[in-house]
């Protein structure tokens, strides 16, 4: 197809708008982090870091930074064993039932995370399991687990098996090929995937609304405070430092999959 | 596995029963939740109104998401690719509360957007808390995951195919319609499985940026499970939004999204 300059220019400006459409909104609670006032609103009249230093402070926001951390690593520690095993599983052999795996595999991506949350607390409910720590944990991997095994997969599908060939041609064993081939053929993508499952279940608050119980992920606490209305300028803070937080594994995962973006844009998971 | 275990337990809460004065489970079966949702007109509403919002917001996204793929893929430079292909990536995955937080300040009474308009001296939107709000909020979240995958089907379509069609004679247009857009399809119903069913799951967009008649199906699921305590008939009404992407999924099996997906 060709294109006159004036269409050309058109799309560029549709483009530039679309941008802003989804960048605006980010700028607006960066800006509003630093805003002296208790009231958010424009012009923003004062400057301060003080609302960081608030949240910091918080034992609140602390205990509840802490609990998504340990939630977070845990859960992305399982989805990299699994969902790797999984990715080999499914890219190695021809076993039967194996497209059922693929579609349940799809399932937590195509069905709502409400769902999945649900089906989780329901679960725990019949088996009489307390919802505590370690039920976020299985309800986060079980999402995380996807984010792994599309990495892994697309990393497998790219390389030919003929190099783990070669290796066993030239007398490594088994263990010997997996440790010096076949691992750092991979590492960037387990890298990756693990980057971008820390990130997704840092952030999660549907599923973990129905796992968490009694219990405040930082997410949770988040929504808790804007549900009430309390505590804004704080809650403005917490979601700025959250975003970088989420922003830097994110950035990183994209920089060492690079050549490849569809590593990191294959987000198929749920919010 | 765990997943799908956790799938039949929903499966067979949902026709257990409470008990309304101790609110425990009564573990005996029953279809008393499922009728009480067909019989309701409140659930028909729900549930309407949930479909009309997945259908427009998948509307809208898929037309701000063609144009904007397009562009990237096969008019924008190498370079500016990969930079526009960044900035979708920052949204995708930034966090999903401070996004919707961010709509609280830009709409809400005292916000950037009703300030800005006074300030420009036009008349003030008051959008806060109605369900416009709502279907512009979820358009701006679910937006990235639905340039993405047309963004995919853009770029795997040779642009000697273009040349070809535009060498035989057919105009932009045509080429677009007869040769582009068949190619893309399956890319457009990729991302509308995700626009839909993130639509049809979310309860804390409804609650924090939705009014009063901005009840969703995920929120009748949250208030009957998490404020209700009526386990069983969430479930029920978890299986209603299976239902929906069950026939969404296989209507999109026909246009092929899966492999797009």
């Amino acid at each position: 197809m060709r294109f006159s300059r004036l269409s050309r220019a058109a799309f560029a400006f549709f483009a530039g708008l679309v941008v802003l459409f989804l960048l605006g909104p980010l700028a607006v609670i960066v800006v509003f982090a630093f805003d002296k006032s208790n009231v958010q609103s424009l012009p923003i009249r004062h400057w301060t870091t003080h609302w960081f230093s608030v949240a910091f402070h918080d034992p609140a926001v602390r205990s509840a930074l802490w609990l998504s951390v340990k939630a977070g690593l845990a859960a992305t520690i399982i989805a990299v064993v699994l969902g790797t095993l999984v990715a080999f599983g499914i890219h190695r052999f021809r076993f039967f039932g194996r497209d059922t795996v693929s579609l349940m595999l799809v399932l937590p991506i195509a069905l709502p995370g409400i769902v999945t949350g649900l089906a989780l607390q329901s679960a725990f409910n019949i088996s009489h399991i307390e919802l505590s720590i370690y039920t976020i944990i299985v309800g986060h991997a079980t999402f995380c687990m996807v984010v792994v095994f599309n990495n892994v997969v697309a990393r497998l599908r790219r390389t030919s098996t003929s190099l783990l060939e070669a290796s066993s041609d030239l007398g490594a064993k088994p263990v010997q090929t997996f440790r010096l081939v076949t691992l750092p053929m991979l590492s960037t993508a387990l890298i990756a995937g693990a980057l971008l499952a820390f990130a997704l279940s840092f952030d999660e608050v549907i599923v973990t609304t129905f796992t968490a119980g009694a219990q405040n992920t930082l997410p949770l606490w988040i929504f808790g405070a804007i549900l009430r209305g309390q505590q804004l300028p704080e809650v403005n803070a917490v979601v700025v430092g959250v975003l970088l937080l989420t922003a830097i594994p994110v950035a990183y995962a994209a920089k060492i999959a690079s050549g490849d973006t569809s590593e990191v844009l294959g987000r198929s998971t749920k919010a | 596995m765990i997943y799908l275990a956790s799938l039949v337990a929903l499966l067979i809460t949902a026709f257990f029963s409470t008990n309304s004065l101790t609110g425990n489970i009564i573990y005996q079966w029953t279809w008393s939740n499922f009728s009480q949702i067909f019989s309701q007109s409140v659930y028909h509403t729900i549930i309407l109104r949930t479909l009309v919002m997945a259908i427009a917001v998948t509307l809208t996204d898929a037309i701000i998401a063609l144009p904007f793929a397009f562009f990237i893929a096969k008019i924008a430079s190498h370079r500016s690719r990969q930079v526009f292909l960044a900035l979708v990536l920052l949204p995708l995955w930034a966090s999903y509360l401070a996004r919707v937080y961010a709509w609280i300040n830009i709409l809400s009474n005292h916000g950037v957007l009703p300030s800005f308009e006074s300030h420009l001296g036009l008349p003030v939107t008051n959008l806060a808390y109605t369900n416009v709000a709502m279907w512009i909020v979820f358009s701006y979240l679910w937006l990235p995951f639905m340039i993405v995958p047309i963004y995919g089907a853009f770029e795997r379509v040779p642009d000697s195919l273009l040349e070809a069609s535009a060498d035989l004679g057919a105009g932009s247009w045509f080429t677009f319609r007869r040769v582009l857009l068949p190619m893309i399809l399956p890319g457009v119903v990729a991302g509308s499985i995700f626009t839909f069913s993130l639509t049809l799951g979310d309860f804390i967009t409804p609650l924090l940026i939705g009014g009063s008649s901005s009840n969703f199906i995920g929120n009748a699921i949250y208030d009957s499970a998490i404020n209700g305590g009526d386990l069983p008939f969430a479930a029920a009404l978890a299986f209603v939004s299976i239902a929906i992407m069950a026939v969404y999924l296989l209507l999109a099996r026909f246009a092929g999204a899966f492999e797009a997906l």
